[in-house]
């Protein structure tokens, strides 16, 4: 067994062991990459139900046409709060979590590579979100000029400067956990985890460590230049002074696109490790996997303009942003169907990781195909700032991202907890989700393609059944992550089923080698590394 | 009866929709009848009314078409081996994980499916751009939360204090105030249900004619989109852009701001009134008249310093 | 110095963290605050502010401390060091990045929103319809737009206090190498003179600066309101200014730690990154240099 020395009871080279720290001592003074992992996880499920239930108070207003429950500002301030939750809260979070928990063990290190650094990262974030979240309650109203914060709209907005400075604190969060997570992966190895041993989560978070530090300081800069322009006399933004509102945009989406990537990349991690483990066959094409993910990382940078084919850039510009963006179909697609192919000849079985993993590759590719008609310029004419877009980005958000980080949970959890999870309630989880995340977002494509725009409020009544039916599908699904929170409860308190060292019949690599729960401390000596117990590290590829 | 009510009666009704929809999304498949405007149920892009707009509706159907086609090969092989290779029904795990052939194959595929999207966006992409041409100039100012249109020249010549705002009309802005208590369906112009779609005075435009549309805001960024003409285009302060259109059937279309612009952005619609050339020469002739009076309009045609332009009083619409 | 541990040094639990989040929260706290406040009003704003940053500089204080204690017991092996080495490089990567975005819209701003409003390429028409009388130009008369905004002003010469403080960066750079240099070869009197000269350079600079800064607002009335002269010229320089304060502060306490012997001739890792911190401030000087002064 490569497991060498994993148990933490003894080990002298710690001052002090969780079992003496008392629950102030061990949650907020932690330098244990578990603990700050469940802490982040903890965090972004909260988070996403923060944003979850501004999205219901979208849905509910969008019930019917005429003004029921909110007034228009206050509509615009969920779009805006909701939009900036999911994404900064909850979404890139939970990445940061499944990373902080399973990268140290799945490369074989005693823990993250900075490890104060690491808590610190972790502690800001509940700052930073009391900080956005009390303008809601602030005399002049939250943000409300959409997570893209646009000038001069956004310049007009009483809560700016909390906005901007709790945008700052989440960048530095980021930047740190970014910059832990490269020095973790390229510093902390076993020695034996060559790179190209590496499982395709961990060069997923190599590769998105990477983009984060690239493109987060470029945000905390767009958003230093609205502070100052607002409070400071600045004129980036206005004609009047020889600036550009569309300047932002640029700097916003240098920012945005590769922004949306990192949501993803990750999402490509889990399930490249999901799929061939209930496959029981490894990955298809692994240098291939990485390659493509490093093309779309690169791609990345030189594409934001596709936000913007309607602010009437230069001829060339479109055709320049147009073709990049379509680009990127292509090692996307190599993805798509190595995971096909990872299938394809294997010996299947459908634990509930593994249907999220499936509905994930589904779903995720129906909103990559919209995402490429967004990108031909004079379909985007037509479809931008629509609920088509909409219903883009929540296909690969929702039933993308999101499916991946619900998939990690069931996946790990047993790991985690040293329980397993009540499958039956899983796969109740599981139907009720896709089902209806179906039924909430599908129809919007529709409304998009009718003309119905954006952050409205309201409606004209020929976009009534299709609205009807998406807050319908947005209840429930909302509803269906009820039984998620009861899953992992139920897992983690309740549940007597202990689970085994490896869990999952088809599961490879160092971190199925640990017990389950895993232990508090783990590989304090590097572990001796036997390729064929690596999920790819013994074939030829 | 009311249909679409208040209150609790909401769901019955909305329900009754929801069949509708169906009814008529198969309608709006297998019609005949070309809509404009948005219609209940409708599933696809319209192919709208000018000589432009079949662009984006054939892009739309080209691209949906091959994303289906591709999606039916992939989903399908995947649903394939999650038949074929279950456990359950004895699979073994074959051990190969690789096979260059293969991946050459659908790296390049997609390449030469993609070369023909670009090939066929450009061509489009060009039309559009090319504003060369024009025989009328409509200047488009968005303003918190409404629309002022000016109108440059037409024919060649230039047109003097022939502007106005328009804004939502008195009856969708009432129905639409929370808890108003008012029917949205019960807001009709002209048979059309026209809730939020319609404002005091519309665009009036000639067919047959290339307009090219100067488009700018006063405040903050806004979007004029009428999906019939098959394009949107930002309107941001101290910018001007140009789009152009040319419409081919007489008739009244309708669009929304599309870039959030504030608390009212919902509240800001288009409305395009295409007529005749012979009658756009009448109204043009019956605007020009009024003008004469003291309320004079902002000059359009000699551009003033947009810092400084004060709205002027809507001449009538 | 110590004993080397074959294994990962894994801290153990640590106040300094949380102490960090709570300070900086209420440093952006109390400043939002403050700017939100209406004037006249007496906003607790202020006071949160000081609180703050205060309560950063202390934080700052006590784990660098505690970095420095576990450093001279011998906690760190070569593992640990390549940690915090690949810690410092991306941090320098990502504060590239931050200062990209300025000089993103530095070189927007001149290439095309300027331009266009004059009239040139894209911009007919903004030209036509909206600001016909404006001509393009950067510096006075056009680099604060159609709008003259913040009215006429002088832009600051390059080959007068610029240079002078581009010369007095670079020789910096030079000290600190020959500081780094000394300190390997165990000369630490050599590494006292020379890191003293760099930072006492580091201040010159800031003293030039400051002087420039005061004649630009008095007598060329180029002011951060000045158009998009004004607040790139602004911006760039102020943040390049205030990485050099810290960079001249990160010196000095570095100086005086080699004064307490904290340093070997091996292991410095301390000493050696502020010094590529220092290396980092000059490159970013020498872009502005170029594109903020001379261009
Ligand atoms: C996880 C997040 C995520 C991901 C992965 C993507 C992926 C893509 N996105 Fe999306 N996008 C968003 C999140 C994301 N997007 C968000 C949040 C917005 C809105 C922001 C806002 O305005 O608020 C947005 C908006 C957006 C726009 C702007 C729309 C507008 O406002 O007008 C465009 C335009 O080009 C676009 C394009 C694409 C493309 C081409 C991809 C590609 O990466 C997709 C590639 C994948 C595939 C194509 C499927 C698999 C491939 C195959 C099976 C191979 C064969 C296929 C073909 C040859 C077709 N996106
Ligand atoms: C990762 C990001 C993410 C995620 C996960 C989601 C999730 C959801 N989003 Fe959102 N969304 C965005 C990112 C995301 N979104 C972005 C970037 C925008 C653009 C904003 C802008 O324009 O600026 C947007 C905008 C947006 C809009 C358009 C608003 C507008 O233009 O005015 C809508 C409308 O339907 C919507 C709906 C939803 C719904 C119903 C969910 C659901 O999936 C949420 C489901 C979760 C829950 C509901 C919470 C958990 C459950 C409970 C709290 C239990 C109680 C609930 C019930 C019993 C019903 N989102
Ligand atoms: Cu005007 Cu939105
Ligand atoms: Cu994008």
């Amino acid at each position: 067994m490569a497991q060498a020395a994993t148990h933490d009871h003894h080990d002298e080279h710690h001052d002090e062991h969780h079992e003496h720290l008392n629950f102030f001592q061990r949650w907020v003074m932690s330098t244990n990459h578990k603990d700050i992992g469940t802490l982040y996880l903890v965090f972004s499920l909260l988070m996403f139900f923060i944003g979850g239930s501004f999205a219901m108070v979208i849905r509910a207003e969008l019930f019917k046409p005429g003004m029921q429950l909110v007034q228009p500002y206050f509509f615009n301030e969920m779009t805006t709060m909701h939009a900036l939750v999911m994404i900064f809260g909850a979404v890139m979070p939970a990445f940061v979590g499944l990373g902080n928990w399973m990268i140290p063990l799945m490369v074989g290190a005693p823990d993250m590579a900075l490890p104060r650094m690491n808590n610190l990262s972790f502690w800001i974030l509940p700052f930073a979100f009391a900080l956005l979240l009390s303008t809601l309650f602030l005399p002049g109203g939250g943000p409300a000029g959409g997570w893209t914060m646009y000038p001069p709209l956004s310049l007009q907005s009483a809560s700016l400067a909390y906005v901007v400075f709790a945008v700052h604190l989440m960048g530095i969060s980021s930047i740190m956990g970014a910059i832990n997570i490269i020095a973790t992966i390229l510093n902390m190895r076993a020695p034996g985890m060559d790179l190209l041993k590496m499982p395709v989560f961990v060069w997923s978070w190599l590769i998105t460590a990477f983009l984060l530090i690239a493109v987060m300081p470029v945000l905390a800069g767009a958003v230093t230049m609205l502070l100052t322009d607002k409070y400071f006399n600045t004129h980036f933004f206005d004609a009047a002074g020889g600036g550009d509102p569309v300047l932002f945009q640029h700097v916003f989406w240098f920012f945005g696109h590769p922004e949306v990537y990192i949501m993803i990349l990750p999402a490509f991690g889990i399930i490249s490790e999901i799929i061939p483990t209930f496959a029981r066959k490894p990955i298809f094409g692994y240098k291939a996997m990485v390659f493509a993910i490093a093309s779309i990382a690169f791609l990345s940078f030189i594409v934001w303009a596709h936000h913007m084919f309607a602010v009437g850039l230069p001829l060339g510009a479109e055709i320049f942003f147009m073709y990049a963006t379509m680009l990127i179909a292509v090692p996307t697609g190599v993805k798509v169907f190595n995971w096909v192919a990872t299938m394809w000849g294997g010996s299947m079985t459908f634990e509930t990781p593994m249907l999220f993993a499936i509905a994930f590759v589904i779903l995720f590719t129906i909103g990559g195909f919209s995402g490429l008609m967004l990108a031909l310029v004079p379909a985007d004419f037509q479809y931008h700032d629509t609920y088509f877009v909409v219903a883009h980005f929540h296909y690969v958000l929702v039933t993308g991202a999101i499916f991946a980080i619900i998939a990690a949970t069931y996946y790990w959890i047993p790991k985690w907890s040293g329980h397993m999870y009540s499958e039956f309630w899983g796969k109740m989880h599981f139907w009720n989700s896709v089902i209806w995340v179906n039924v909430l977002f599908f129809p919007q494509h529709f409304l998009g393609l009718a003309g119905m725009p954006r952050r409205i409020p309201d409606y004209n009544v020929a976009f009534a059944n299709f609205n009807m039916i998406s807050s319908i599908g947005g209840f429930l699904f909302g509803a269906s992550q009820l039984i998620f929170l009861g899953v992992l409860i139920h897992c983690v308190w309740f549940s007597k089923k202990k689970a085994t060292d490896r869990v999952w019949e088809g599961a490879r690599g160092l971190e199925w080698t640990v017990p389950s729960p895993a232990p508090h401390h783990t590989f304090a000596i590097a572990p001796v590394i036997h390729d064929e117990e690596l999920a790819h590290g013994h074939v030829e590829d | 009866m009311r249909a679409g009510g208040i209150g609790k009666h909401g769901i019955r009704f909305g329900a009754k929709h929801i069949v509708g929809a169906w009814g008529a999304a198969v309608l709006g498949l297998f019609g005949s009848s070309v809509e404009a405007n948005p219609q209940p149920g409708q599933l696809n892009l319209t192919p709208g009314v000018t000589t432009y707009s079949e662009v984006p509706y054939l892009l739309n159907n080209v691209s949906l078409g091959v994303c289906v086609v591709i999606g039916i090969l992939v989903f399908g092989a995947m649903f394939i081996a999650m038949f074929r290779f279950r456990k359950s029904a004895g699979a073994v795990a074959e051990k190969w994980s690789h096979n260059t052939t293969v991946e050459i194959i659908w790296t390049v595929i997609p390449i030469l499916i993609l070369i023909t999207l670009a090939w066929l966006a450009t061509n489009g992409l060009r039309q559009f751009s090319d504003t060369t041409g024009a025989q009328m100039t409509v200047k488009v100012t968005g303003y918190q939360w409404k629309w002022r249109y000016d109108y440059v020249d037409y024919q060649g010549k230039a047109i003097s204090k022939v502007g106005f705002m328009s804004k939502l009309d008195d009856q969708s802005n009432a129905t639409r105030q929370l808890n108003s208590g008012l029917d949205p369906w019960a807001v009709k112009a002209d048979g059309e249900q026209t809730y939020l779609l319609n404002v005091d005075h519309p665009l009036v435009v000639p067919i047959h004619t290339k307009i090219r549309f100067v488009i700018t805001a006063d405040d903050v960024i806004h979007s004029w989109f009428v999906p019939a003409l098959g394009w949107k285009m930002d309107a941001i302060p101290g910018v001007v852009n140009a789009a152009w259109t040319n419409i081919n059937t007489p008739g009244i279309y309708r669009g929304q701001c599309a870039e959030l612009c504030g608390q009212d952005h919902g509240f800001m619609p288009i409305v395009v009134k295409a007529v005749s050339q012979e009658d756009f020469a009448k109204w043009l002739a019956s605007q020009q008249q009024p003008a004469a009076a003291p309320a004079a309009a902002a000059t359009a045609a000699a551009p003033a310093q947009a810092s400084v332009q004060v709205p002027a009083h809507a001449t009538q619409g | 110095m110590g004993q080397q541990h074959d294994i990962y040094y894994v801290p153990s639990k640590s106040q300094w963290p949380i102490v960090a989040a709570v300070v900086m929260f209420l440093t952006v706290f109390g400043a939002a605050h403050w700017l939100n406040a209406e004037p006249g009003e007496a906003g607790f704003g202020k006071t949160l502010l000081l609180i703050g940053f205060i309560g950063i500089l202390g934080m700052f204080f006590g784990w660098f401390r505690s970095v420095i204690h576990e450093s001279m017991a011998g906690r760190y092996n070569s593992q640990v060091d390549r940690s915090f080495r690949m810690g410092m490089m991306w941090f320098i990567f990502s504060e590239v990045m931050f200062f990209g975005a300025f000089f993103g819209a530095l070189f927007y701003v001149r290439m095309f929103s300027v331009p266009w409003l004059g009239g040139y390429g894209h911009g007919v028409l903004t030209h036509q319809f909206l600001w016909s009388d404006y001509a393009a130009s950067w510096g006075n008369g056009g680099g604060n737009g159609p709008g003259h905004v913040g009215g006429d002003f002088e832009t600051v010469a390059p080959w007068g206090l610029p240079l002078i403080n581009t010369l007095i960066l670079l020789s910096s750079s030079v000290t600190v190498t020959i500081a780094h240099h000394a300190l390997k070869a165990g000369h630490r009197g050599k590494v006292l003179l020379f890191l003293g000269v760099t930072v006492l350079l580091g201040a010159g600079f800031l003293f030039c600066q400051a002087h420039e800064y005061a004649e630009a607002y008095k007598e060329l009335n180029l002011t951060l309101g000045s158009g998009v002269y004004g607040c790139t010229f602004f911006m760039l320089t102020g943040f390049h200014g205030l990485h050099v304060t810290l960079g001249t502060i990160m010196l000095a306490i570095i100086w005086l730690r080699v004064l307490a012997g904290h340093f070997s001739k091996e292991h410095h890792f301390g000493f050696e990154a502020v010094a590529w911190y220092w290396h980092f401030v000059d490159v970013v000087w020498l872009g502005l240099f170029m594109f903020v002064y001379i261009l």
